[in-house]
């Protein structure tokens, strides 16, 4: 049982590949509705740390979530084949029929209801998913992700191939989310900037030499 | 034209809508060579039913499943998907198969004879065609996930590596299926081409799985009438009027 008020709590996680330890000893608890920042360098085990969070990777120890969990992942990359003949609708109704709910949360992550380029309105949703730009992919999976309607948002550098305006819009986005609802979102990020701005939380993992 | 004629069409027919259906996901999943080699698995396993005189489809979708759970065992357990394995795998197998074929078969066994589809044939191929679609069909959602994204799917508590088990297996139904029509050595071009015709002029996966199904249609039946007329075995007939399908439809995507 999770005490009342802490959204997750993580107890002695141990995490190795071929006996490689790439995870020792982390616990951590943290609160409903905070937002916790993993920074540290490449290769310390971040993307590791939100993907044995999310149940993908063997560990040992305790990871326990609240009973109430709703967990939205945004992945750090998708490497989508030019070929694949997926729309972004498509994409989307894979998790959400309701076509109409699709289209409110695209007007969330910044898509605009009428043209300004290309790709950059609800257009987009008859686009193939291989054809949209690195930052627009991270909005599509923001939006995959805000479909379930989640209470904890995994964010693997969610601004990756993002340009600086867009990164900020992105930030923001997160903040008026978490105005208008319970939301804890956990993030991994290199932009100093923002993880001081935005979270209020911080673990910095490191290389053991 | 004869109801024999026109039964082993819609027979066809429906081979070449399956094999299109699922041959659409695994081009998708990047495993065009797998689909296309998995056929030659068939191979011993026919060749023991013919020894035992049991109907050698019997012997066919028991080879295949055998050689499915062992390739998506090695695809669970490995990090780097074992091609060279498969390659392997899939050869040695027909090397066995050729050995153990009765002579006077061999050239069936290898490229099919439609004259040889009796009606039980027909009713097994009616009723895999109808599992395939209905099966397909319910784990498509989560297969497409999987291709997008491992991951992603894992992360909505998705049992992928159950998905993708499903989906082996209903490829080896197929081939099964295909293997008097096409012989094991041409089955598997069945599943990949329409396939691969259909992604080059489709926009999206709607159009895709229709175009992929249709055009496994047109390749199975022009190929059976065709083969027919001429009165030469049916396999390199659909072979070919399926590659003729994809150069035109190549060319139309360069357009």
């Amino acid at each position: 049982m999770l005490e009342e008020g802490l959204i997750l709590s993580v107890k002695n996680l141990n995490v190795d590949f071929n006996g490689h330890k790439i995870l020792d000893n982390l616990s951590l608890d943290l609160k409903r509705d905070s937002t916790l920042a993993i920074i540290g360098p490449n290769g310390a085990g971040k993307t590791v740390f939100i993907k044995t969070l999310l149940g993908l990777i063997n560990y040992s120890g305790n990871i326990t979530w609240q009973k109430d969990v709703r967990i939205g992942y945004v992945p750090q990359k998708l490497s989508v084949s030019r070929e694949l003949p997926l729309t972004v609708l498509e994409f989307l109704i894979l998790k959400e029929k309701d076509t109409k709910k699709i289209n409110d949360i695209l007007l969330k992550v910044g898509f605009k209801q009428k043209a300004e380029h290309i790709h950059h309105d609800i257009r987009v949703l008859n686009t193939k998913l291989g054809s949209l730009s690195g930052g627009e992919v991270q909005r599509i999976l923001m939006a995959y992700a805000l479909l379930g309607n989640p209470n904890v948002l995994l964010l693997d550098e969610p601004t990756a191939g993002v340009d600086i305006k867009g990164e900020e819009t992105f930030y923001e986005l997160f903040k008026n989310l978490k105005k208008d609802s319970d939301l804890t979102i956990i993030f991994i990020s290199h932009d100093e900037e923002i993880v001081t701005k935005y979270a209020d939380n911080i673990i910095k993992l490191i290389h053991e030499h | 034209m004869n109801t024999n004629l026109i039964f082993l069409i819609i027979l066809g027919g429906l081979i070449g809508a399956s094999s299109g259906y699922l041959g659409s996901f695994m081009v998708l999943k990047r495993m065009s060579l797998v689909g296309d080699a998995l056929s030659h698995v068939a191979l011993p396993g026919i060749a023991i039913a013919l020894i035992l005189g049991i109907n050698p489809m019997l012997g066919a979708i028991l080879a295949l499943t055998l050689a499915i759970v062992g390739i998506w065992y090695l695809g669970e357990k490995s990090q780097i998907y074992p091609e060279a394995l498969v390659g392997i795998f899939f050869t040695g197998s027909l090397a066995i198969g050729i050995l153990l074929t009765p002579e006077p078969e061999m050239f069936e066994a290898l490229f099919g004879n439609i004259d040889k589809i009796t009606n039980l044939d027909g009713l097994i191929i009616i009723l895999g065609t109808v599992i395939i679609f209905v099966l397909t069909k319910l784990i498509s959602k989560k297969l497409m996930l999987g291709i997008v994204s491992e991951d992603l799917a894992k992360s909505q508590k998705i049992n992928i590596s159950k998905v993708n088990l499903t989906y082996l297996l209903l490829v080896g139904l197929v081939v099964t299926l295909g293997v008097k029509f096409l012989g094991t050595l041409l089955t598997g071009a069945l599943v990949i081409i329409p396939a691969v015709t259909a992604r080059n002029i489709s926009k999206s996966i709607k159009s895709f799985h229709i175009l992929s199904v249709v055009f496994g249609i047109i390749a199975a039946t022009f190929g059976i009438l065709i083969a027919k007329i001429l009165g030469i075995p049916s396999g390199p007939i659909v072979v070919l009027v399926g590659i003729f399908l994809f150069l035109f439809s190549f060319l139309l995507r360069s357009k």
